[in-house]
């Protein structure tokens, strides 16, 4: 048992020593910052910048978290503090059929309405044309995917929030907006950050779902009705040319060394604050 | 009346709009999958291997592909079962509360349970090229395996916290070890174990990213774990990229057949921990 637990601790390690490895062969010829803010992609002539897709993912991600969180927060408050609890009980297994449902089916999704949807109807309003395969459509079928994780954190931070605060704010003639506004969300305001956190990262990693609709034209998007190509999406289209070129291979594994350094980092920090929280209202 | 009054209607109004928008996602996706997938369902469909010239719309079902995907998250379940049973005993029993490597323990398995599958996938293609294995069904389960570990550990972990300290004391005092207490313990974390399961399960299944890498496709039943190996979502995922519409309709059953597997895995997950708590002490 104890050399499965310390095992355990090691695999992050493993692999991240696994991937840069890997990548370390591209890195030796260029330098870190030339690869990550290089804007040629060319795999042919041995040109690798990363910029479009680092960019393309943090775009995407940081539109689907725009979207889902007003969503996520209105919906947590009205389930935490302001309804009767049938309603929790039937949204509930709502929350947990969409977190369990597999990305390829959001994906389906994304192209079968989303992406119809923005072609159509929202995209001939501000642009000429647009194919609808889009920034916009990654961004929206993201936040659909990351609206359930963010949803049962947060009603998790609010219930952490002591029930006498509450009272004494409602003694003083609060309206429940001005409890949620002025005590709850005050006082969970690092958990929330947390958890946006979190949901970053998962946005961030989401494979599939955003392959199926974003697009995948190398370049930086400049709108939201450009095709963007996020750093996932690159690895799953490629992999199987990987071992035919030069340094491709190695390219491929640093972008998911890339991804793997980021959400190491996010994660790591919001699960240190999501348990500082737990501690500082446990007492 | 007062602004705070006129405020709160206005706020109450918008709560009840997003959780609104929620429902309709839920209905639009869960629709959607539905009326496209039904028409093209058929029994064909489940029962028969990829016939001659299948992905020009020719006959043939998808049995491989479920046959495929039931084999790896079967094999990965249990796998996963193995490693992290003894990883949440040891930290919840064998380690005191303040324990620091009960901590960082915790905390690996938490960012692990964050890192996406595609990284996953690209660390397991990198360490089968290593050992010079091709894609095959050896490969998905390992990387399945990897990914459900800390989904597992940590849900199990969540019930395994809440065992009151009392109750572990209780057995020591009647002159139990420590691995005669860790049978009591999972009585108590049996709904845990349960549900942790069925989690594990619904992601398995519809994880895709973690064995594009690694299992490749087939049409045929894998004969040996060095087979390659096709799994549920990826052959969505390589009907719909298809131009021909029979084809992608096959994907829409498919994409059905993976939501309906999903949807009795979580009201299974329901029903069995309401069912397994009465053995609970709080």
């Amino acid at each position: 048992m104890r050399i499965l637990t310390i095992f355990s601790l090691f695999a992050l390690l493993i692999i991240g020593a696994g991937l840069y490895f890997k990548s370390s062969a591209i890195l030796n010829e260029n330098n870190l910052w030339s690869l990550i803010s290089g804007k040629e992609w060319s795999p042919l002539s041995g040109q690798f910048g990363f910029r479009p897709f680092i960019l393309g993912s943090i775009y995407v991600t940081v539109l689907s978290v725009i979207i889902a969180l007003p969503i996520s927060l209105l919906t947590a408050l009205f389930l935490t503090e302001n309804t009767k609890p049938w309603v929790t009980k039937i949204v509930f297994p709502v929350l947990d059929i969409l977190a369990g449902i597999p990305s390829v089916v959001y994906g389906l999704w994304g192209t079968l309405i989303i992406v119809p949807w923005i072609a159509d109807s929202l995209g001939p309003r501000f642009v000429d044309y647009t194919s609808g395969y889009t920034l916009l459509a990654g961004g929206i079928v993201l936040s659909v995917m990351i609206i359930p994780l963010l949803v049962s954190l947060f009603i998790e931070i609010f219930s952490t929030v002591p029930k006498d605060f509450k009272d004494a704010s409602a003694s003083l003639g609060a309206t429940r907006w001005q409890t949620s506004r002025l005590v709850v969300l005050r006082k969970a305001s690092p958990g929330i950050i947390a958890a946006v956190v979190l949901s970053i990262s998962k946005a961030f990693g989401e494979t599939l779902a955003v392959l199926m609709v974003c697009g995948n034209m190398v370049g930086i998007p400049h709108s939201l009705f450009d095709s963007a190509y996020p750093l996932p999406a690159l690895i799953a289209n490629n992999y199987g040319e990987m071992l035919s070129l030069p340094m491709y291979e190695s390219a491929l594994m640093f972008a998911a060394l890339v991804m793997f350094a980021i959400i190491f980092v996010f994660n790591a920090v919001s699960r240190i604050l999501l348990q500082k929280v737990e501690q500082k209202f446990k007492l | 009346m007062k602004f705070k009054f006129i405020e709160e209607k206005i706020v109450n109004l918008l709560m009840i709009l997003a959780t609104l928008i929620v429902f309709g996602f839920f209905a639009s996706i869960i629709w959607t999958i539905a009326k496209t997938g039904f028409p093209s369902l058929t029994w064909e469909m489940i029962s028969r291997l990829p016939g001659g010239g299948f992905y020009l719309g020719k006959e043939g079902g998808i049995l491989n592909a479920i046959i495929g995907s039931l084999m790896i998250v079967f094999a990965s379940t249990v796998l996963g079962l193995i490693i992290s049973i003894p990883v949440v005993f040891y930290i919840n029993v064998y380690l005191k509360k303040t324990s620091r490597l009960a901590y960082f323990t915790r905390l690996s398995f938490d960012v692990l349970f964050g890192i996406p599958s595609i990284v996953y996938g690209a660390f397991a293609f990198t360490i089968m090229i290593f050992f010079g294995l091709k894609t095959s069904l050896l490969g998905g389960i390992i990387v399945i395996t990897l990914l459900i570990i800390p989904i597992f550990v940590r849900s199990m972990d969540e019930v395994a916290k809440s065992v009151s300290k009392e109750l572990l004391d209780a057995t020591y005092s009647l002159g139990a070890t420590k691995l005669e207490t860790c049978k009591v313990v999972i009585r108590q974390i049996a709904p845990g174990i349960a549900t942790a399961t069925l989690l594990s399960i619904g992601r398995a299944i519809g994880d895709a990213a973690g064995v594009l890498f690694t299992a490749g496709f087939t049409d045929n039943i894998p004969g040996s774990p060095n087979d390659p190996v096709a799994t549920l979502p990826l052959s969505v995922f390589f009907q719909l990229s298809s131009p021909i519409p029979e084809v992608r309709e096959r994907a829409y059953a498919a994409a059905l057949l993976l939501t309906i597997i999903v949807l009795i895995l979580s009201i299974a997950g329901r029903l069995i921990t309401r069912r397994f708590s009465k053995n609970r002490i709080k």
